[in-house]
């Protein structure tokens, strides 16, 4: 059996010779030195390695890349465009979240994800939504600010 | 525009008598090479000051720079600042406010500074990041070396246009005559040069009143890179040629390995396995086939039997290390303090072992080269590290070179380099880079815990609610902040030192947290004891001003006796002092009639560091570190049995998620006055007591063991 996928990652189409059993997110960073997705545990408890297949949150730990083939995958490096930031990354920056920062990519990957299906969560959804993923640096509040001046900033863009 | 400055700056003010005591392999050709012509500004260590004499000296070309330095600042050709020093980012944002320490005093904008940080070829000797001592000692020593290389920019000016040099201005990046209206840029100033400067430290530095960049917010400055997934953390770097690696764990600590069996693994297309002693590890192209090396390993291991978490506080107690100088204080008398008291009381607390799980686990890239390693690596102790992998491989320290890109936060939790000695040992077997990222199992097993601890406090107090006696004991969770802030004219303090079942080691604030959870519990059950409102209470047994002020602040904030808890709902307080900083913490809690889980309905944490450098990000530090805090305080708990780890997963060991982070408000005391402080570790020591007095509170019933409520109260 061929062991090459195809991938489609951020616009851009990848073939790569790996078993299918391979996590999605090795593949992305130590195949593809996409590495924007971390490893924080490996076993999808903690979201650091969040990537949106066909623009909803994924665990790419647990992923294997033979279950995503030729699906269209966002990356953390896929969500600028033309030098211009994403609603959600610059909130990140207007919200002064980070401290270590090792979180943010899989925080504003499913952050992302959530506003596309939920224009306007509220604070609890947003926790709620967002449970899965761990700051150990404890910057929870802030992350919440973020996702709400996201929120705010791509209804206005939309109206 | 006249930009012809002949003269020479005066290279330096002092000359440097003694040797210097640490090596530090840049010559002055190379540091120009490295960085380009400008301006050198390098901060030298305080303790030389009394062997130097004040005179001219100007070294000839080639030769060494002075060695017993502190930190460097160069300023190039084209007007960019590097600032070298030794200090790492690990979360805490202090690239972000030593890049406005040197922004202040140069009068540059911050984006025009880079902070080489952490690469032990690059930078000073430093000892490490911890301890909150960054913002205290290298937060002044930059702002005198830019501060230094502003009055020689204002000097080279003040030559050429004939001025006198009191009457110029630097601001914005450039030197202007107000009289003359003339105006020239650093980068004109300094074409063409290779000047050395070194400073004492004792340069004049802008008072904290007149700050103009420095005690205001600045957002992180690496942000974009962050938000973008650019930034490379420490388990990012790629080598060509790079392979990965995979270390075979014993299956207890202190094992022995007794035989292995690595013919299956070794006959796999690329692997190289190294077996030396216990070490087992080996080498891949590609992480999954190290995996599968990995399992195909066959070893044997000889385990000892070990204590067990079940047994640890008896243990801890059991086995205090004899011999050792003892760790004790004491004032007045006993005796007479116990016999002036009207009420006694007498508890004992305990602490379990916490893991610090930073999100990225421990990360290393290793490369030989001409018998010379360099190892890229998450550490807090770049020199540590470069020690150790010297000590490991028998090298002299200039044959090893750390790196330390930015890492995904460390809590005191990677003050060691087990990553880069194994990456490096692969590395060195395989005859190519490897890299080594730590599984989350990995960290969870084989790093180091916050000490597990028994405290046993007693005292007496008067029937008025004074502090008579306090007698306090603590077994092995250390003794940082181990004596009370509050007036007790009789005490006795005493730290017992024990061989710990777990490997331990540094926690952000050390036992500052579980002294307070101690004492700050105690102070609450006088107070109960007394019948006195806990707030009061404290506030009679103390006279330190600063302690009074957050003490207060935070309760005023927080609508200490003014609002009544609704029903089930529990107010507690508690504060105290370390590393320089105040701090009071007010929390509501409620604890669900059901499921009996204690919830943090909100905080309140007035802090106190001095004048404050970054109020934006040291909020953002404050509101981490309650959040942190909240974790030990309730559910964090290593489980272990005879040498194992039972719960080395996300899924077992509990961390604080959304739902526990309840909102914080943030009291900032600004001290002009006061030098600052760090303000990393001291702000979580507040929330386990308040959180535990909330608790009383609301249910009547006192939790004296860390973790309080694992599963609820």
């Amino acid at each position: 059996m061929s062991n090459v996928t195809e991938l489609l990652i951020n616009g851009t189409k990848y073939s790569v010779d790996v078993d299918p059993s391979a996590s999605l997110l090795s593949v992305l960073r130590d195949d593809l030195d996409l590495v924007g997705s971390k490893y924080g545990c490996g076993e999808g408890q903690c979201g650091a390695c969040t990537v949106l297949l066909g623009g909803a949150p994924r665990r790419s730990c647990i992923t294997p890349v033979g279950d995503v083939a030729r699906k269209p995958i966002t990356t953390i490096e896929g969500l600028e465009r033309a030098g211009k930031l994403h609603a959600v990354q610059q909130a990140f920056l207007d919200e002064d979240v980070m401290q270590c920062g090792y979180c943010t990519s899989g925080m504003i990957m499913t952050s992302v994800g959530l506003l596309k299906v939920h224009p306007n969560p509220s604070e609890q959804e947003i926790a709620h939504y967002l449970e899965g993923h761990i700051c150990r640096c404890g910057t929870y509040p802030r992350i919440v600010a973020a996702v709400r001046r996201a929120a705010k900033s791509m209804q206005e863009v939309r109206s | 525009m006249n930009t012809d400055f002949s003269t020479q700056l005066e290279p330096e003010r002092y000359e440097l008598r003694e040797r210097p005591t640490y090596h530090f392999g840049l010559p002055r050709r190379d540091f120009f090479k490295f960085l380009g012509g400008g301006i050198v500004v390098f901060c030298l260590r305080d303790r030389l000051l009394a062997g130097q004499e004040a005179g001219h000296f100007r070294r000839g070309p080639g030769e060494s720079l002075p060695q017993d330095v502190d930190a460097w600042l160069h300023l190039s050709e084209k007007g960019e600042v590097t600032v070298c020093t030794g200090k790492v980012e690990v979360g805490q944002n202090i690239r972000t406010s030593l890049t406005q320490a040197v922004a202040e005093e140069l009068s540059v904008a911050p984006g025009s500074i880079q902070l080489l940080m952490g690469d032990t070829d690059r930078v000073p000797f430093d000892m490490g990041t911890f301890g909150s001592r960054t913002t205290p000692t290298m937060t002044p020593q930059l702002r005198r070396a830019a501060s230094a290389a502003r009055d020689a920019l204002i000097g080279l000016a003040a030559e050429a246009w004939k001025a006198d040099p009191a009457k110029l201005i630097a601001a914005n990046g450039a030197i202007t005559d107000p009289e003359s209206k003339r105006s020239v840029s650093y980068a004109e100033l300094t074409k063409g040069r290779e000047l050395v400067k070194a400073i004492p430290a004792v340069d004049p530095l802008i008072p904290a009143t007149q700050w103009k960049v420095m005690g205001k917010p600045l957002a992180k400055i690496t942000g974009r890179d962050i938000v973008t997934g650019r930034h490379r953390y420490p388990s990012d770097i790629k080598l060509p040629g790079m392979l990965y690696g995979k270390i075979l764990r014993p299956p207890t600590f202190g094992a022995t390995l007794t035989s292995l069996d690595a013919h299956e693994a070794e006959a796999i297309a690329g692997v190289t396995v190294v077996h030396d002693g216990n070490f087992v590890g080996v080498a891949a192209p590609n992480p999954r086939v190290a995996e599968s090396a990995l399992a195909a390993l066959h070893a044997s291991w000889q385990s000892t039997p070990q204590p067990s978490g079940d047994e640890l506080f008896e243990y801890l107690k059991k086995n205090v290390e004899q011999g050792e100088d003892r760790d004790r204080h004491a004032v007045g008398s006993m005796e007479k303090g116990l016999a002036d008291a009207a009420l006694r009381l007498q508890q004992t607390y305990n602490v379990a072992y916490i893991a610090h799980a930073p999100l990225e686990p421990r990360a290393a890239v290793a490369e030989w080269k001409d018998g010379k390693v360099t190892a890229w690596t998450g550490t807090q102790r770049p020199f540590g590290v470069r020690g150790e992998l010297a000590e490991a491989f028998h090298l002299p320290q200039d044959h090893v070179r750390v790196v330390m890109p930015d890492m995904g936060s460390g809590y005191g939790g990677k003050h060691t380099g087990e990553a880069a000695v194994e990456a490096a040992r692969l590395a060195q077997a395989a005859r190519h880079p490897v890299k080594l990222v730590w599984t989350r199992e990995e960290e969870f097993t084989w790093a180091y815990f916050r000490p597990a601890g028994v405290i046993e406090v007693s005292a007496g107090v008067t029937s008025d609610g004074s502090i008579t006696a306090w007698e306090y004991h603590n077994y092995n969770s250390g003794s940082a902040a181990i004596g009370p802030v509050y007036n007790i004219p009789n005490q006795v303090i005493e730290f017992h030192s024990v061989k710990s079942p777990l490997r331990q080691g540094s926690y952000r604030s050390l036992a500052a947290a579980a002294n307070h959870f101690a004492r700050e519990s105690f102070m609450d059950e006088l107070a109960n004891l007394a019948k006195m409102d806990p707030l009061d209470f404290r506030l009679k047994n103390l006279t330190d001003a600063r302690f009074r002020d957050a003490l207060q602040a935070a309760a005023q904030k927080f609508g200490w006796g003014k609002a009544k808890p609704e029903p089930g709902h529990g107010y507690g307080i508690a504060g105290g002092f370390d590393k320089s900083g105040y701090v009071a913490t007010c929390a509501e809690v409620t604890v669900d009639p059901a499921s009996r889980q204690v919830r943090v309905i909100r905080v309140v944490t007035a802090f106190d560091c001095g004048a404050v450098v970054n109020p934006d990000e040291l909020r953002n530090q404050i509101e981490g570190a309650n959040n942190m805090g909240i974790g030990g305080a309730l559910f964090e708990a290593i489980q272990f049995e005879n040498g194992r780890i039972l719960n080395p997963h996300f899924a077992q060991y509990r961390v604080p998620r959304f739902s526990d982070a309840p909102p914080i408000e943030v009291v900032l005391i600004d001290r002009k006055d006061v030098v600052p402080a760090g303000a990393g570790e001291t702000p979580i020591v507040g929330i386990a007591p308040a959180i535990g007095n909330a608790i009383f509170a609301a249910t009547g019933k006192r939790l004296r063991s860390l973790p309080m409520a694992p599963k609820g109260v």
